[in-house]
């Protein structure tokens, strides 16, 4: 029963993976590129709706009404500003200076926050459980975040395939020269495509702040997470990547029931048993 | 009557010779150092020694192999764990341990090298991050080496080195100072031979080196498994000298990978003698500013990406070609015989 | 020129150390079909590439209805109304046939050219419409190419090589639904190196050779030894 109600918590906690990742396996299919601070601007959002929550007096909830569209427009400007100057051939300046961003961000954050560890308080919402077939509970708040991940991976399929946008990002990320050939200025894509990969990591940082505390060191392990999710899942593949996530969650319950020390290593090996066995995921979709 | 001028292929400069002769003479310095530097000077050049040995590592791998790894801290942990573990469980002496820090960590880079190198590019970088993540959370779970709060050099094996204090930071000041004038002569030793001219190549084009038989995936391993190896050393003299180990310390990314990029980045990546002054900078901006605590890390990392954005090859990238000059005697130029070249 | 829609004036092109183009002039008035042959490496995909914005110039090299237009982007250009049908197709390949053409439109120029106008003139492609544009022969890709220039209702359409690598009979197919294609008073540079369909459809003809104009003139008004000679340079 503990190990079916470990596997169930597993699942949720995909959901919340899968939302770390959604924004990076974005970025990555429209401009190559992978943002080292993903993590640290997941966290940057937590903080963020912390701030919002406790300045003025709302649920964190509410923040995200906040948060998801400062963090989008800070992707834009993000990208329109620095990382527009860093696409290319050559892997290693966006590498370099998102890498330097992830420093930055850190210690800003450091500095503004201090290391004490934070966490914003969802009210009632985060005890409530509802009873499931088979004698399981599940809180509504991890049922809530899950839900809400399956939506907004649906609505990034459906800007994607669906839509004028997402025509866009599909043709600049085909050709860049032909797409301006259209009239599409690639600066201004690469731009919006910023600002919709932040603004779900807005949603992501919101989720990570009321589920767990938070500090600003804790970036880097959840890009890990993010990025374990899209290689389980396969690249190119959102629903897959949901899928790598669920299982990462999965892993890493499992290994926490043998051993509390041992959650994040199952988690790690889990990827790497994908990664030597099926190097390109399982759902893959597109060439690394 | 034609006359032709006879041309041969010189690797040379004066500013080679030049920089041949100024080392040599400041090598020979530093080596007397334990005669002419008090303790402290001692310890910071050590530093600057092993940080260098590190950058210059770095390099070779992102530089010139295009491996961009965000997780050496992996082999700079292990090398410092298999040092205390050689030393307090396999009787060993410290100095004996460290090429055997080396080779171990060479041997264990093979099977992370089989795993990562199924990634590319930037999803290679993240991967080298996870695998020293793996390593972090392993060795926290050796109870033997202290767990999670680590562990000490046991004063015996501290005393073994030699016979009085003196002596022992004399000879960890000289490993030090070893370290990175092996390093840098394997790297420049490497450069200069054909598999160097067959890296730069595949840096330069992947596709067009291909097609002349260069096989990349192989040139490429082999570089790892040469820089996890001596990284691992670097790894084992750095903690032989801080006396004592822990997960984070050994395994921290700051320490060992972003003030390593930072160090490469601002010198001038892809070049022999960027990482020397990237080292200097380093250490002038860590000994004015590190008061500031985490203002000092924010300025490193606007200035890092300040660099990359406005001048990615660096300082030396940037001395390089407004000068074309060359310290280390690398690239081959045409000269005319009976000329002052 | 004053009344020309398009001009080159002494345009020069470099891809890094190396020159593409010395001093090169041409021009276009509206209405009139221009055509430019030469050998491969001569520098019609690089002119038309500097036209387009692809390939930045200074300011006045390029002219459109008599502005400097040389140092806009691709994409600015392109607001203008002139598109380009790209050298070697170029269709997307993560967009369906009808994507490729919406997205052609996605500028919202308005005009004749619709979903509905480019399927009445190619109607294999609204029967293949849903299908991956790389699923198609190069025949119908070159359909797609010319129709998702067309969807952007241009004044002036640039044609890059559409007859490299295509069957000669497919070839007969788009040369004979040029005029259709063209319509009334639209302007277009035609780029080939297939001479005799060049000269069969054009008002005005250059030959460029190693990135310089060689020869000028109405097809009627040049030798078959003028056009050799100023081809192939000897």
């Amino acid at each position: 029963m503990e190990w079916i109600n470990a596997i169930l918590q597993g699942v949720l906690l995909g959901g919340l993976y899968a939302l770390f990742a959604a924004g990076l396996s974005l970025i990555f299919g429209v401009m190559r590129l992978v943002n080292i601070a993903h993590g640290d601007f997941i966290v940057l959002a937590a903080f963020l709706g912390l701030s919002i929550t406790t300045g003025f007096g709302v649920h964190p909830l509410a923040a995200l009404l906040l948060v998801v569209p400062i963090m989008a427009g800070l992707g834009y400007a993000l990208q329109r500003g620095i990382l527009n100057q860093t696409l290319g051939d050559d892997i290693l300046p966006p590498l370099l200076v998102t890498f330097g961003l992830s420093v930055i961000i850190q210690n800003g954050l450091l500095e503004v926050y201090s290391a004490d560890p934070q966490k914003m308080n969802a009210g009632a919402i985060e005890i409530a459980s509802v009873q499931l077939p088979g004698g399981l509970s599940a809180g509504v708040l991890p049922l809530l975040m899950f839900g809400v991940s399956v939506a907004v991976i649906a609505g990034l399929q459906w800007i994607f395939y669906r839509s004028a946008l997402g025509r866009a990002f599909r043709a600049v990320s085909d050709k860049q020269d032909i797409a301006q050939l259209m009239g599409l200025n690639k600066a201004h894509v690469f731009g919006l495509a910023m600002a919709l990969a932040l603004g779900v990591v807005g949603i992501a940082g919101v989720f990570l702040g009321i589920r767990t505390s938070f500090d600003p060191s804790i970036g880097p392990g959840r890009l890990i997470f993010g990025f374990e999710a899209v290689i389980i899942g396969g690249l190119g593949n959102l629903w897959g990547t949901l899928a790598g996530g669920i299982i990462l969650g999965v892993s890493q319950n499992i290994g926490a029931q043998i051993n509390p020390g041992w959650q994040l290593l199952a988690g790690h090996l889990a990827f790497l048993i994908v990664l030597a066995v099926r190097p390109r995921g399982l759902f893959p979709r597109i060439e690394g | 009557m034609t006359v032709s001028a006879s041309y041969s292929i010189s690797r040379s400069s004066p500013a080679s010779r030049a920089g041949a002769v100024i080392g040599i003479i400041a090598l020979v310095g530093l080596v007397c150092a334990p005669w002419w530097a008090g303790r402290a000077d001692m310890r910071l050049l050590s530093e600057i020694y092993l940080y260098l040995s590190l950058a210059c590592l770095w390099n070779l791998l992102a530089g010139y192999a295009g491996l961009v790894s965000v997780g050496q801290q992996a082999f700079v942990g292990f090398g410092g764990y298999m040092l205390f573990a050689l030393a307090m469980f396999g009787g060993m002496s410290p100095l004996a341990a460290i090429p055997v820090a080396a080779v171990l960590g060479g041997l264990i880079a093979v099977p992370v090298a089989l795993l990562i190198f199924r990634l590319r590019g930037a999803y290679f970088a993240i991967g080298t991050w996870v695998i020293a993540e793996v390593f972090r959370l392993s060795f926290a779970q050796v109870a033997a080496l202290g767990g999670g709060s680590g562990t000490s050099l046991p004063v015996a094996i501290v005393k073994s080195i030699a016979s009085n204090r003196s002596m022992r930071e004399a000879t960890s000041y000289w490993l030090a100072l070893g370290m990175a004038v092996i390093v840098i002569a394997v790297i420049y030793a490497f450069l200069r031979s054909r598999n160097g001219l067959a890296l730069t190549a595949i840096r330069d084009s992947e596709l067009a080196a291909k097609s002349f038989g260069i096989d990349i995936w192989r040139r490429k391993f082999t570089i790892y498994i040469i820089t996890a190896a001596l990284t691992s050393a670097t790894g084992a003299l750095i903690f032989l000298q801080k006396l004592r180990i822990s997960p984070d310390a050994a395994f921290s990314v700051n320490d060992w990978t972003a003030f390593v990029i930072f160090i490469v980045v601002i010198g001038g990546i892809g070049t022999l003698e960027g990482p020397i002054i990237g080292v200097i900078v380093f250490f002038l901006l860590r000994e004015t500013l590190a008061d500031l605590g985490t203002t000092y890390l924010l300025i490193l990392g606007v200035v890092a990406i300040a660099v990359m954005l406005k001048a990615p090859n660096g300082i030396w990238g940037f001395v390089k070609a407004k000068y074309n000059i060359e310290i280390f005697p690398l690239s081959r130029r045409v000269v005319e015989k009976n000329s002052k070249n | 020129m004053p009344d020309a829609l398009l001009s080159t004036e002494a345009l020069e092109a470099h891809y890094g150390d190396f020159q593409a183009l010395f001093g090169v002039s041409v021009n276009v008035t509206p209405g009139e079909v221009v055509s430019i042959i030469g050998a491969n490496g001569a520098g019609k995909s690089t002119l038309m590439r500097s036209i387009t914005g692809l390939l930045k110039s200074k300011p006045e090299m390029v002219r459109w209805k008599d502005q400097p237009i040389g140092s806009l982007r691709a994409d600015q250009i392109a607001q203008l109304g002139i598109a380009m049908v790209p050298e070697g197709r170029q269709l997307f390949q993560s967009l369906s046939v009808e994507e490729n053409l919406i997205i052609g439109g996605q500028m919202g120029r308005g005009g004749p050219w619709d979903l509905e106008a480019v399927f009445k003139l190619f109607p294999i492609l609204e029967e293949r419409r849903n299908v991956a544009s790389t699923a198609l022969s190069g025949g119908q890709q070159q359909m797609v190419a010319i129709g998702r220039a067309l969807m952007s209702n241009p004044e002036i359409l640039l044609f890059d090589e559409i007859s490299l690598g295509l069957a000669p009979i497919i070839i007969k197919t788009i040369y004979d639904a040029l005029p259709q294609i063209i319509g009334e008073g639209m302007s277009a540079v035609i780029v080939e190196q297939d001479i005799a369909k060049a000269l069969s459809v054009s008002d005005r003809v250059y030959c460029m050779q190693e990135g310089r104009i060689s020869l000028q003139g109405t097809p009627n008004s040049l030798t078959r030894e003028q056009i050799s000679a100023a081809y192939f340079g000897v």
